[in-house]
């Protein structure tokens, strides 16, 4: 018995030698440890055996060596075998490009949400509008006189039904002021037209934001305080502003907002032609005609409005230096807006 | 508009203080100044001078040899002027000393060592006369400088006319005074007249206005006997400084009034008018102005005449043939206010603008006319005494604009400006701006004075400007509202096309686009798309142009188009408003809209039309967590395929269309590409309901798929019918339906593969006790022409 283990053991040790992949492996396996196997067969035979305990310790060794063995050499293969893998993988290169392009908004769009998101913050609802008004909307309502020269077909496209584009979005403000009445705090993105002939720095067709806050004791103070820091939010940075007098129709007092000028600091360049600042956004508080006609009591409220020009907010904000490239429909523009 | 600092400082002392400061504030607290030029600054050492001697210079025909005094010594001067004459006083510049910014050495010219200048009037920028030296006629001692004598030295400030629109009292010199005073606390003087009443008892001028209802005032007084030709250096070189140039004493005088006060006037040689009518034609008539140019009048535009003859354009500009020439020696001079928008219309269709005008279209104050005579006589008197007035001011003041008293209290002012301005700063700039103020308490009665009544300023608004632009903007306190915060919704339309942008950017990484909201007929013809008709903008820039657009897509087909080489696979969009015709009031039905357009050179049609369909339906589940129906359906404009246009269905609402160009269209676009679209009626699509997120808690067994492929013409088949047939057969086991394949054979023959899941609450189905129930399902879609497949 004795010999036939060591005969067993020597013949697999040098089988194992020779096996070089998991099949032969198993095979080897079967032949010692399986049912009918070299170990089995042993057992069989331990009824022949007198010191039958001796025996089949040596017979048990046997077995567990056998399967160290094994586990051991399949262990090493393994390991081989993902060693192959790591060193045939194929190298990969992040430094090629491609993939799908994104996608891009609109620039006007961008710069809209921007504004949006800052009177949000701070109250403002925000309005649609229509595109094409009437008279009563774009000038009657706005204490605009009949004769006023900016009803002049040559600033204002008229409709053979005889309604308007709307020249400015001072138009809305009418139907918002009767839609909730005050208090009010709105903001009304839209686009304008007017009838000029378009170059880099001419559209007729552009965008423009109108706000309103309405409410009693709105002053101008308060104006100036809303003004400073939407343009201070939307410029990242402390704007210095100034009012000066400015004249439209539908605001008493109304006034020309400037911002001091971003690229010079204020010393004065070629931008703001030398004066250190750049007119922005004209302001005023709402005219009590406008309040009247809006159905609010004079006496009671008071309100200020705004208009800020979107497309030239726009202009600034990306660096567009030809006001025809938001109309263009040119990818190679507008393809650089991606994302908010 | 131009204006001289020391014009105004004529009116009011602005000594010792910084001018330049003074403008500034000036823009802050009244209006916007353009541009300061400092007139003078770069010329010195000017000095008056007498030619003694004049010799022709040997070698040359233009040139003379000079010697002149200039008072401390005579020095030789070689000058080319044409008008050079012995004993005549000239202005010299100096060794030394400056011109326009050229410096003054001794300069050999031809030969001759010249040491200084005889000027002519343009070289010292006084005026553009470059015709020869000038010629000094006032008696100014040897050697004295002439910025000493004249006012050469000045500061021009020029004021953007947008921002006077509504200060008719500002365009004038005197008026600018009146905002200079205010700002500095000085006193505002008046100007020097000559009082009209003196000439009462003279026969009165033949004065009728006839249209009363485009006259305000018409006042007119001859003056005889006149013989000055030449106006004063100051004034000349004054107008000029302002823009205007000198024509002649007469014609300058009344430019220089209208520039100081702000009232237009015209002189008309008395010899050739020596009566007024005010009148319309209602015929029109062909009138030569003074620039020599014939009009055309019409009926509306209102003339002055005389005898019925026309002599001027009311408000605008007189004629050729009464017009002041060098031998006119009386005149008849006009001093009158117009209706301002009968003038501004006038000029409107003329096409002719001018300073008188610009004036009256801002609405002149009638008040203005009898200041503005008394001044023109007064002036003309300083400067030509033989003068004499030999008519009344007669003076027809057809209309009169009412005086405006306005009543507030210091609460109101408070409320308005939201700082504390005390009564004593109110009164005071009230009072400088020439308001007449009573405070009683805190109660204020201002009385708006006549420059400012005429539209200006009409109520108690108007007053918190002129008591804040005097108080500054600068100087304000600035504080956020005490208003209560209330919640913020956005409209449902507004967050609508936000979130369909937002899916379509970054879920279909589409380019948002923007175009007009014209069609475009030129491009629609190239690709092959009628322009639909559709209400139009009269006054389109080109006619191509007129038509508003019904469609965003036209627009968009044109830009893949223009866009074709810029990527092989692009998708593009925008959200406008278009018009659909008119509603029944008559208005525009305007219709917000999303047009997407999708391109590709890589994929085939079908793959293409089914992305653009994805994004369409994505749009629905996302925003109104339904899925749209696409129903075959006509198309609704020609540049859609007829076979494969789809409506967007929601609730059985048509929110919009799907479907691939037409094959023209397509051919047009390009030959070897594939286009699909949709378009999306945002504000239909905004009035759907949205639904409810409904929760079903997910079974705890497995589900079992099970596939059968059926026999059908899968061009044909609706598939959520066919789901709902599956549904209704299956019972509630039936969990989900899903294609698993399309296969279409070479004979054209086509089948569906799909999947059912089914599922169960209580326990694990098994296959087996599943089969009847699919032999159900399959009945019922045999029933519907969709037999098992064999």
């Amino acid at each position: 018995m004795k010999e036939r283990i060591e005969e067993l053991r020597s013949g697999f040790s040098l089988a194992l030698s020779a096996a070089t992949d998991d099949a032969a492996l198993e095979a080897l396996r079967v032949e010692y440890l399986g049912k009918k196997g070299h170990v089995a067969e042993l057992m069989k035979g331990l009824r022949d055996v007198e010191d039958k305990k001796a025996a089949g310790q040596l017979i048990n060794t046997l077995k567990c060596d056998v399967e160290a063995a094994i586990a051991e050499a399949k262990e090493i293969m393994r390991r081989a075998a993902i060693d192959r893998k790591v060193r045939s993988a194929k190298k990969y290169n992040p430094t090629l490009e491609g993939g799908a392009e994104l996608g891009s908004y609109h620039p006007i769009t961008l710069a809209t949400r921007e504004v949006e998101e800052i009177f949000i913050s701070m109250g403002f609802t925000i309005e649609n509008y229509n595109e094409i008004v009437n008279d009563y909307q774009c000038f009657e309502a706005l204490n605009i006189p009949k004769h006023h020269p900016a009803r002049d077909m040559q600033d204002t496209y008229y409709l053979d039904n005889g309604q308007l584009l709307k020249t400015h979005t001072s138009a809305a403000q009418n139907a918002i002021m009767k839609k909730y009445g005050a208090p009010l705090r709105a903001i009304f993105p839209g686009r304008c037209f007017r009838n000029e002939s378009t170059d880099a720095c001419h559209e007729n067709t552009f965008f423009q934001m109108e706000g309103m806050m309405i409410d009693e004791n709105i002053s101008i103070s308060n104006l100036i305080y809303f003004m400073k820091t939407m343009l201070s939010e939307v410029f990242k940075r402390d704007v210095k502003v100034r009012l000066r007098p400015g004249f439209f129709p539908f605001v008493e007092p109304g006034f020309e907002l400037d911002i001091n000028c971003e690229i010079c600091g204020g010393e004065g360049c070629p931008s703001c032609k030398n004066s250190g600042w750049l007119e922005l956004c004209p302001c005023g508080m709402i005219h009590p005609n406008v309040l009247r006609e809006g159905g609010i009591d004079t006496e009671k409220y008071t309100g200020f409005a705004f208009g800020l020009g979107l497309t030239r907010l726009a202009m600034m904000k990306y660096g567009v230096k030809d006001i025809r490239d938001f109309n263009s429909g040119s990818l190679k523009a507008l393809s650089q807006f991606k994302s908010i | 508009m131009f204006l001289s600092m020391n014009w105004i400082g004529d009116f009011v002392d602005l000594s010792g203080l910084d001018k330049k400061a003074l403008i500034h504030n000036f823009t802050l607290s009244t209006a916007e100044v353009e541009d300061i030029i400092e007139k003078g600054a770069d010329t010195h050492g000017v000095v008056a001078a007498k030619i003694i001697s004049v010799e022709n210079h040997p070698d040359s025909r233009k040139l003379h040899l000079l010697k002149v005094d200039k008072g401390d010594e005579v020095v030789d001067i070689v000058c080319g002027a044409p008008n050079v004459r012995e004993g005549m006083l000239v202005a010299l510049a100096t060794n030394g000393g400056a011109v326009s910014g050229h410096e003054i050495k001794p300069a050999k010219i031809a030969g001759y060592t010249s040491y200084g200048m005889c000027c002519s009037e343009a070289e010292l920028g006084i005026s553009d006369d470059n015709s020869g030296i000038w010629e000094l006629d006032d008696d100014i001692p040897l050697g004295t400088d002439l910025k000493t004598v004249y006012g050469i030295d000045d500061i021009i400030f020029e004021v953007d006319n947008k921002s006077l629109t509504n200060r008719p009292d500002l365009w004038s010199h005197y008026g600018m005074a009146r905002e200079f005073a205010t700002l500095t606390g000085r006193e505002l003087k008046a100007p020097a007249t000559l009082d009209v009443s003196e000439y009462d008892a003279l026969p009165a001028v033949s004065v009728d206005v006839k249209a009363t209802d485009l006259v305000y005032r018409y006042s007119a007084i001859k003056v005889e006997n006149i013989t000055r030709r030449v106006s004063p250096v100051d004034m000349r070189i004054r107008l000029y400084y302002c823009g205007s140039r000198a024509i002649n004493f007469l014609a300058d005088l009344t430019n220089y009034v209208m520039m100081e006060l702000g009232q237009p006037m015209h002189a008309f040689d008395n010899a050739k008018v020596d009566k007024i009518e005010v009148q319309t034609f209602p015929e029109g008539l062909n009138f030569v102005t003074l620039d020599g140019v014939e009009r055309k009048i019409d009926e509306n535009m209102l003339m002055i005449t005389s005898g019925d003859v026309p002599v001027a354009i009311a408000g605008v500009m007189g004629g050729d043939a009464s017009k002041i020439e060098d031998g006119t020696t009386s005149l008849l001079l006009e001093s009158a206010t117009f209706d301002g928008v009968s003038v501004r219309k006038t000029t409107t269709r003329l096409g002719l603008r001018t300073d008188a005008s610009q004036r009256y279209e801002k609405m002149l104050d009638p008040e203005l006319c009898r200041l503005a005579t008394e001044r023109l006589l007064k002036l003309l008197s300083d400067c030509d005494a033989g003068a004499r007035v030999i008519s009344s001011f007669t003076d027809a003041y057809v209309r009169k604009y009412p005086t405006i008293t306005l009543n507030f209290d210091k609460r109101y002012v408070d409320r308005y400006t939201g700082i504390e301005i005390s009564n004593e700063t109110i009164v005071k700039t009230l009072t400088a701006l020439g308001f007449g103020v009573s405070l009683s308490g805190d109660d204020f009665t201002v009385t708006v004075p006549s420059w400012r009544a005429t539209k200006d300023v009409t109520i108690k608004a108007d007053i918190i400007e002129e008591i804040t632009r005097i108080y500054g903007y600068d100087n304000f306190d600035i504080f956020t509202s005490s208003s209560p915060l209330l919640p913020v919704r956005k409209e449902t339309l507004k967050s609508d096309e936000d979130r369909m942008k937002d899916i379509l950017v970054k879920s279909y990484r589409m380019h948002e686009v923007h175009s007009y909201i014209w069609s475009d007929v030129k491009k629609n013809d190239e690709l092959g798309i009628k322009t639909p008709e559709n209400v139009k903008v009269i006054n389109a820039q080109t006619p191509d142009h007129a038509y508003l657009r019904v469609s965003m897509l036209p627009t968009l087909l044109a830009f893949v188009k223009e866009n074709k080489s810029y990527a092989d696979d692009f998708g593009i969009f925008e959200i406008g408003h278009t018009v659909e015709g008119l509603r029944a009031n008559g208005d525009c039905n305007e219709q917000n809209k999303l047009g997407a357009v999708f391109f590709s050179k890589t994929s085939g049609e079908e793959a293409l039309f089914l992305r653009a369909r994805d994004a369409a339906a994505e749009l629905c589940r996302d925003i109104l967590h339904v899925s749209p129906e696409f129903v075959s359906a006509e198309c609704d404009f020609d540049f859609e395929h007829p076979v494969n246009s789809f409506d967007i269905v929601i609730d059985g609402n048509k929110v919009g269309y799907l479907s691939v160009p037409h094959p023209v269209v397509l051919e047009n676009i390009d030959k070897k590409c594939a286009v699909a679209f949709f378009e999306i009626f945002t504000e239909r699509f905004a009035e759907s309901k949205v639904a409810a997120i409904k929760y079903s808690e997910p079974s705890r067994f497995p589900a079992i798929d099970i596939d059968v492929t059926f026999e059908a013409n899968v061009g044909e088949i609706v598939f959520p019918k066919i789901v709902a047939l599956a549904k209704s057969a299956a019972g509630e086991s039936l969990a989900d339906v899903r294609v698993k394949d399309v296969y279409t054979a070479e004979d054209g023959s086509s089948s569906l593969t799909l999947r059912f899941s089914f599922v169960s609450r209580e326990r694990t189905l098994t296959k087996q006790e599943l089969m009847p129930v699919v032999e159900q399902i399959n009945l019922a879609l045999a029933i519907e022409g969709l037999p098992v497949k064999a």
